[in-house]
């Protein structure tokens, strides 16, 4: 698996600390500029006015204080949760392929709101969160469980493999449901949405989840680094393999559930930032997990931003933009892959 | 014990007679239910204007399409199969499909067409994009040679990037347009006329044969490269046309059917338990079983929520995504 080859047993903590506190700066600057940009176009005074002088009056203020903001902060804990989810599944399964969406994480999540939106025109967006956590719950045990069954154990094909047909069957579900009942509307608007009509009260939802989620996983960081080294070797090193993986199942259920319920689905940071995160900074998840963090946060900004820039005034699905960086980064790892396998 | 060609006889015997029974089924069901005495009075003739209207101009042509696309997709998913000597592929999965359905989707949202205007210039599109996304798979993959998991890696990567870019379009497009987008991506034969089965019928009656003559083509090469080039096969070039061939069928078919997802992989595999994995049986045995689970799946969409219909992609993704699984479980 590319994970172990990968291996240079080496963990650059300087450059980690470089990366996270950098790359919080740059993220302060993304938002700023996520703010600024869009329809409506911003100045920085105003920002800064609406901030100190809030001024109800003020259109400007508004759109800062209850649009832009609300969707820069949801963007960035999208990204959080999603490459920490990503990370941590990449680190406990030693898999390279491993990632909230590849592994039916997504789709199960997008089924069960289809299901929410199906039984009551008016889902509120806390039940909507429930209702995406248990999706995210099943299709994740769904492939977890394919791939636990079968004889050879959870390779990265078969991992892709379950994960695809387990998907297409979810998706093939949820579109159903949304014919049949008549909501495909508002179903792909909300699959595609992103974080374009986040309102405070998602944020409100997210952050709380997102910020335990982060402290759980850093708690459980130096456990998915010896867990990374192999299954023996860690029960060898007195680890209760089990529990920590139960706790981290969890913490990726709590992380993606919480992502999707707000974002829609959001594809390939949970694949992408993890790989670039242990190219910089080594093999440790005490590392890992907190610049992943950053980074996924960073890019799930951006791509938000740029979004909006692509084709003005009609917005890209976010999807897509992650997509655009993903894909390339996915065949790379496919051709690789071919070889160890 | 009986012999091997025997027992494919006896399936095919009763693959056929399924088929035909179901056939009679699918007539005499739907919102309007008529019974099995006036289906034969109208075939041969003698009925109602309104039963002749109802079997001749709505339930024969779906019928008869079902089972064109059902056979199309089955065989691309056998060619694939045998070409990858991997059993995991199909159109769909190595998106085939996905490129095909951007393609439409693509050219319902530049021409602002509706779907039914351009029956016949549709199955084009597909075709050109289930070719693009062969091609790029194939170029993708190719290092040295095409290894199978690299080439389904691949695939799934390509898939993700189309149905991104799916999305892009669709959410263009006006409602109207959107929701027969999103009702043909799942795959869907409702609302077909005989224009539909015309368009479609071509391509079938052409590729079939010519599948069916590589048969042990296809045998060679499921044996694996080195063994296909030792007894005598030009590898690379039999590789190449044999794609063509079921990349051809998966294109036509997804035009007219939709992305129907699982057919081309499962069809296959449950050809060879019955007959065996020889390619002269297993083909004609994958045509027939995949006529008749589009057929099944397409009269259960039809009526087990009368008088709305399920899209038969739904049905088929269903039971085919179940045994998938089963597969990868025992595998």
């Amino acid at each position: 698996m590319a994970i172990r080859t990968d291996n240079n047993m080496q963990s650059r903590p300087l450059l980690a600390l470089l990366i996270i506190f950098g790359g919080i700066i740059l993220l302060m600057a993304a938002m700023i500029l996520s703010i600024i940009y869009g329809a409506a176009d911003i100045d920085l005074p105003t920002i800064w006015q609406s901030l100190t002088q809030f001024d109800p009056s003020q259109t400007a203020h508004q759109i800062i204080r209850n649009l832009r903001i609300p969707r820069g902060l949801a963007a960035a804990l999208v990204g959080a949760a999603l490459a920490v989810s990503g990370a941590i599944m990449q680190g406990m399964t030693r898999n390279a392929l491993a990632s909230p969406s590849i592994m039916g994480v997504t789709a199960g999540a997008s089924f069960m709101i289809a299901v929410a939106m199906a039984i009551s025109s008016q889902v509120t967006t806390i039940s909507l969160a429930i209702w995406a956590f248990a999706g995210a719950g099943l299709g994740a045990g769904i492939v977890f469980g394919v791939g636990t069954i079968s004889k050879s154990g959870l390779t990265p094909v078969k991992l892709a493999l379950a994960g695809t047909a387990v998907t297409s069957m979810l998706s093939a579900l949820s579109s159903g449901i949304a014919i049949h009942f008549n909501i495909a509307k508002d179903m792909s608007f909300w699959y595609a949405g992103g974080v374009a009509s986040v309102q405070w009260i998602h944020v409100k939802l997210l952050a709380p989840i997102v910020i335990i989620g982060l402290i759980l996983a850093l708690l459980l960081s130096k456990s998915i680094t010896v867990l990374n080294l192999g299954e023996d070797v860690a029960r060898g090193l007195g680890q209760r393999t089990v529990l920590t993986k139960i706790i981290a199942t969890t913490v990726v259920l709590l992380l993606t559930g919480a992502a999707v319920s707000v974002a829609g689905t959001v594809g390939f940071i949970g694949l992408v930032i993890p790989h670039i995160t242990r190219f910089l900074v080594g093999v440790k998840y005490q590392w890992i997990i907190p610049a992943a963090a950053v980074l996924g946060a960073l890019l799930l900004v951006l791509a938000d931003t740029a979004s909006r820039m692509v084709n003005p005034p009609f917005e890209t699905p976010i999807g897509t933009m992650t997509a655009l960086v993903g894909v390339p980064f996915f065949l790379y790892l496919a051709r690789r892959e071919g070889r160890g396998l | 014990m009986i012999s091997r060609t025997k027992r494919t006889s006896l399936w095919l015997l009763g693959l056929t007679a399924g088929l035909i029974l179901t056939i009679l089924i699918s007539l005499n069901l739907g919102t309007m239910s008529i019974s099995p005495i006036d289906v034969w009075r109208t075939m041969i003739g003698q009925g109602t204007d309104q039963n002749q209207l109802v079997l001749f101009d709505f339930r024969l042509p779906r019928i008869v399409i079902a089972l064109l696309i059902g056979a199309g997709m089955a065989i691309s998913g056998a060619i694939l199969q045998g070409v990858t000597h991997n059993d995991l592929a199909d159109p769909g999965i190595l998106g085939i499909n996905s490129g095909a359905g951007f393609a439409v989707v693509l050219f319902i949202y530049l021409t602002q067409n509706s779907l039914t205007s351009t029956v016949f210039i549709l199955p084009l599109a597909a075709l050109g994009g289930a070719v693009l996304a062969a091609a790029l798979i194939y170029l993708i993959s190719w290092k040295n040679g095409v290894s199978p998991i690299r080439l389904i890696l691949v695939g799934i990567g390509i898939n993700a990037a189309f149905s991104a870019l799916i999305i892009v379009f669709q959410l263009k497009m006006d409602p109207d347009d959107f929701t027969k987008a999103q009702i043909w991506l799942t795959g869907n034969i409702a609302g077909t006329d005989w224009s539909y089965t015309l368009a479609l019928l071509p391509w079938i009656v052409i590729l079939l044969p010519i599948a069916f003559y590589k048969a042990s083509t296809l045998d060679a090469l499921h044996l694996g490269d080195e063994t296909a080039q030792g007894i005598g096969a030009n590898v690379e070039k039999e590789r190449i046309f044999l794609l063509v061939i079921a990349v051809a069928l998966a294109g036509a078919s997804v035009a007219v059917g939709g992305a129907i997802a699982f057919l081309g992989l499962v069809i296959p595999h449950l050809a060879r338990k019955l007959v065996g994995a020889r390619h002269h049986h297993m083909l004609l045995t994958s045509a027939l079983l995949g006529a008749l689970l589009l057929l099944v799946a397409d009269t259960i969409g039809r009526n087990i929520l009368s008088p709305s219909e399920i899209p038969v992609g739904i049905i088929v993704s269903l039971i085919g995504g179940s045994y998938f699984v089963y597969l990868l479980m025992k595998s």
